[in-house]
């Protein structure tokens, strides 16, 4: 995926009353009923994780895609990946990895992060015929993604853009919970007296600070796991995976 | 079609045992690895734990602990654990606990003992139990045809001219002269083949398929040259009690049997039966520059000056030696052999210099050159024994004078003095044989911690010139005192204990015992020396008659004094040790610096240490057992 500052996002998220406190349990029920593509009615039918599930009890799926720019509305995706995890155990055998045949142009700038180039989504599905298979996949499990506004407002466009609906699901962004840890060590007044700058939370940088191998991005699959190995990391440090309830970190 | 999950695989790739996996198979062993990380001091397995997955570090470190908590192994990126319960199909007994923050790869056991079952060279890599891994060296050296590894039977040409005892001399020359041959076997027509292969006895006395050779040089020395009448038996001018070799020895063994008898021709048998015969000129015509071929240039040499250009020669033999794939007792007895050689023809000087000795003596080699174990970074352990009319005022000028001739020349040869000062220069190790009994005797019944380190040394003695019958005297003293003595025996093994192998390896480093870790390790002190001091007990208590730590071994393994299983592991933890110092030294020698037993990891490959750390292990674990063996008060 793309790194990226809030501001740079060019639209407004449609889902801003969700969050923290969503009771996503009702949610689902409501929205099963209002759906009418039979794909998305099956994904809520799967309900979803109670909020007051252990950590170490929540089924995940980590996500990330790679995208033709950074404009949901002018860009689009080229590749999905998502592996099936837990806070103990990230399933490689349960990973998916898409090429996708974007319905925006494939831009240069954008092949050289991603390397994936014209010839390769020559062949490649668009995003209408992986869309049930992926919806199977993040049923019953919440989303886990680095930055998850990008996976968020993709998915969505898409979504919008093929069946004419949107999605919605308990997220955690593994960003997110980076800067919670490290907004206290902004704060210090010591810390900016030495001149310490407040700690990158990108993927890599973050993965470091766990002592995390080096892995190379842009790879939507590598990504996920990456983005997968760092919530293990995370949750191994600041959390009790028995007693802490997945609403503590979801968003 | 497998996901493909590309760090894992990139991952695998740059690491053994994976690496040797075809590409494919390895992507798709990624796509079904599970990934978990572990925050340091966490644990990872505990005991008693049922657990179905292997686990291979990924990054960060861990510790491997025994049950009793007592640290076992610390393991960094690209190493594995778990397998053991895998393959037994048992609980973790062996807890493992994050050292650093530690991500790790794990592999379901289907697909481990799908890869453990069907690939050989996985298996043998991962395998660290049956440690059959430490025989594989050998194993893959199968197809080498050098001569060094290669069996007799592939010098033989032609069938041997064998012929009745009841021959004359004449008729033999006339066969000898039609098959166009220099030698002939004469064979006992009369003792049937059979009986040769009941039990062997100690001695000399059994029934030999062929009773005696004769060669061309026999009939010009023995017939001719003495003028004796045609008819003459072949009986009376033949050589008998004959050194033979098996058709399935290897060569390098007959080689050494030549030299050590002093004879240029050995009949080979094959069930009992002569089907050939080879000469040093067989062997001779294919290798050069072997040690047969420095032992030549060694009795060559006409003053101590041309010895010592014969350092370079040594060095060589040994470099080839190792090139050729020979294993470690094959280039410790022709160093050995070499080593010997030189003090013989050092002493043939001395008593040309000095004149014919006043008193019968025997010069004794001790150590690693008594056991054939030598290599060419190596000291000179040696003595004098010498006869009992022995009276210092007259003599001792004589064998003074000798000794530093010897040992001066020995220094200038490649082989420094001992730092011990155990060498027949110094007048406490030139005795004559009665106090050498004594000392014995004493070390034996009264041993004291000064006495128990000459015993390490002096109980490895060989007669290598003189009276080599005293030599033979004292070991068998040795062997009729040492097995009685438990006590004595106690003392030995508590010796023995004091050089520890170390742990194994973690990333660069060598780990001690306490959890320390250094950046080297002397091979020979912490490695081979240790395993030797500890079937040097063994065969002791067991009045086990070789010298050499292997024969010692297989005489400790027929004595079934060991728990089943662990001589062999033994006998592969020494091979595998004394063949990484080889390489080490030849290594050392084809980059032109000065040879040593000091070995940095780094310079290991990633085989090299982890086969290390599983004979160290083995050491280890036979030391544990040596200890309880012979505490003091146990009945043997």
């Amino acid at each position: 995926m793309f790194y990226l500052d809030k501001s740079t996002l060019q639209d407004k998220p449609d889902l801003r009353r969700l969050g923290k406190g969503t009771d996503w349990g009702g949610e689902y029920a409501k929205r099963q009923k209002n759906a009418r593509y039979p794909g998305l009615k099956r994904f809520y039918a799967q309900g979803a994780v109670s909020g007051d599930t252990p950590i170490g009890e929540a089924p995940l799926v980590a996500l990330d895609f790679e995208t033709t720019g950074l404009n949901p509305k002018t860009d689009s995706i080229v590749s999905i990946g998502l592996v099936a995890m837990t806070a103990q155990r990230i399933r490689c055998a349960q990973a998916q990895h898409w090429i996708i045949k974007p319905d925006t142009e494939l831009k240069s700038n954008s092949v050289v992060i991603h390397g994936i180039t014209h010839s390769d989504v020559a062949d490649a599905p668009s995003f209408n015929r992986v869309l049930d298979e992926l919806l199977e996949h993040l049923q019953g499990k919440v989303v886990v993604a680095h930055h998850k506004d990008i996976e968020t407002r993709f998915l969505n466009s898409a979504m919008k853009h093929y069946i004419g609906e949107e999605i919605v699901f308990p997220c955690i962004d593994t960003m997110a919970l980076e800067a919670r840890f490290s907004r206290t060590l902004k704060r210090t007044f010591l810390r900016s007296l030495l001149g310490q700058k407040t700690p990158s939370i990108r993927l890599t940088d973050c993965r470091t600070r766990y002592h995390l191998p080096y892995y190379r991005q842009h790879n939507a699959l590598t990504d996920a796991t990456a983005c997968a190995e760092l919530l293990q990391a995370q949750i191994a440090t600041h959390y009790s995976d028995e007693a802490t309830p997945i609403s503590a970190i979801w968003c | 079609m497998a996901i493909e999950q590309v760090e894992v695989t990139d991952f695998f790739q740059r690491h053994k045992p994976f690496s040797d996996i075809p590409q494919q198979e390895l992507s798709h062993l990624a796509s079904r690895v599970e990934i978990a990380y572990f925050k340091a001091g966490s644990p990872i397995l505990t005991f008693g734990q049922d657990n179905q997955h292997w686990f291979v570090i990924r990054s960060g470190a861990v510790e491997v602990f025994r049950r009793d908590g007592e640290l076992y192994n610390r393991l960094g990126e690209g190493n594995f654990f778990g397998e053991l319960g895998l393959m037994r199909n048992r609980p973790v007994r062996f807890p493992v606990v994050a050292l650093e923050d530690t991500l790790v790869y794990l592999i379901d056991a289907g697909t481990f003992n799908h890869l453990f079952d069907n690939d050989e060279q996985f298996a043998d890599y991962v395998e660290i139990e049956d440690r059959s891994r430490l025989r594989d060296p050998s194993r893959d050296k199968k197809d080498n045809d050098s001569l060094l590894t290669a069996k007799v039977e592939k010098l033989i040409g032609q069938l041997p001219l064998i012929l009745p005892p009841n021959t004359s001399v004449q008729e033999a020359a006339l066969r000898m002269t039609e098959e166009g041959v220099s030698s002939v076997l004469i064979s006992n027509e009369q003792a049937p083949v059979n009986q040769v292969s009941t039990e062997n006895t100690d001695d000399d006395t059994e029934d030999e398929p062929v009773i005696g050779i004769v060669t061309d040089v026999d009939i010009r020395s023995r017939f001719v040259a003495q003028g004796l009448d045609l008819s003459t038996s072949v009986t009376d001018i033949m050589t008998s009690q004959l050194n033979t070799v098996q058709s399935n020895q290897y060569v390098f063994e007959a080689m050494m049997l030549m030299l050590k008898h002093k004879v240029m021709h050995l009949p080979v048998l094959k069930n009992s039966r002569p089907i050939g015969l080879i000469s040093h000129q067989d062997i001779l015509r294919y290798e050069s520059q072997n040690s047969l071929f420095v032992v030549k240039s060694i009795f060559s040499a006409q003053n101590v000056d041309e010895l010592a250009t014969l350092k370079e020669e040594v060095h060589a033999c040994f470099s080839r030696m190792v090139d050729e794939d020979a294993n470690s007792q094959m280039i410790g007895s022709a160093m050995a052999v070499i080593g010997r050689s030189f003090k013989q023809r050092l002493l043939e000087l001395a008593e040309e210099k000095y004149g014919p000795p006043p008193i019968p003596y025997c010069f004794l080699a001790l150590g690693s050159m008594a056991r054939d174990e030598q290599l060419i970074v190596t000291d000179q352990d040696n003595a004098l024994v010498l006869d009992n009319r022995f009276e210092p005022k007259v003599h001792d000028e004589y064998f003074s004078r000798l000794a530093n001739f010897v040992c001066d020349g020995l220094d200038r040869c490649g082989y420094t003095y001992c730092k011990g000062g155990i060498m027949a220069t110094n007048k406490k190790w030139r005795q004559p044989l009665n106090v050498w009994e004594q000392y014995f005797t004493q070390w034996i019944e009264k041993p004291t911690p000064e006495t128990l380190l000459n015993s390490a040394i002096f109980f490895d003695l060989d007669g290598v010139w003189g009276k080599k019958a005293w030599a033979e005297k004292l070991n068998r003293l040795i062997r009729q005192k040492a097995y009685k003595n438990s006590r004595f025996l106690a003392c030995m093994a508590r010796n023995a204990l004091l050089r520890t192998p170390p742990l194994g390896f973690f990333k660069d480093f060598v780990m001690e015992t306490d959890g320390r870790q250094t950046n080297s390790i002397n091979m020979k002190r912490r490695g081979t020396a240790p395993i030797a001091d500890l079937i040097r007990v063994h065969a002791l208590s067991v009045g086990a008659k070789g010298r050499n730590s292997f024969s010692r071994l297989s005489d400790v393994i027929d004595a079934k004094i060991l728990p089943p299983g662990r001589g062999a592991d033994l006998r592969d933890a020494l091979e595998f040790i004394a063949m990484v110092r080889i390489r080490h030294q030849a290594f050392d020698l084809e980059m032109n610096r000065v040879p040593d037993n000091d070995i940095e990891p780094e310079y290991l490959s990633d085989f090299e240490r982890k086969n290390l750390r599983d004979a160290f292990q083995i050491l280890s674990d036979a030391q544990k057992y040596m200890k309880y063996r012979y505490q003091p008060g146990r009945h043997l």
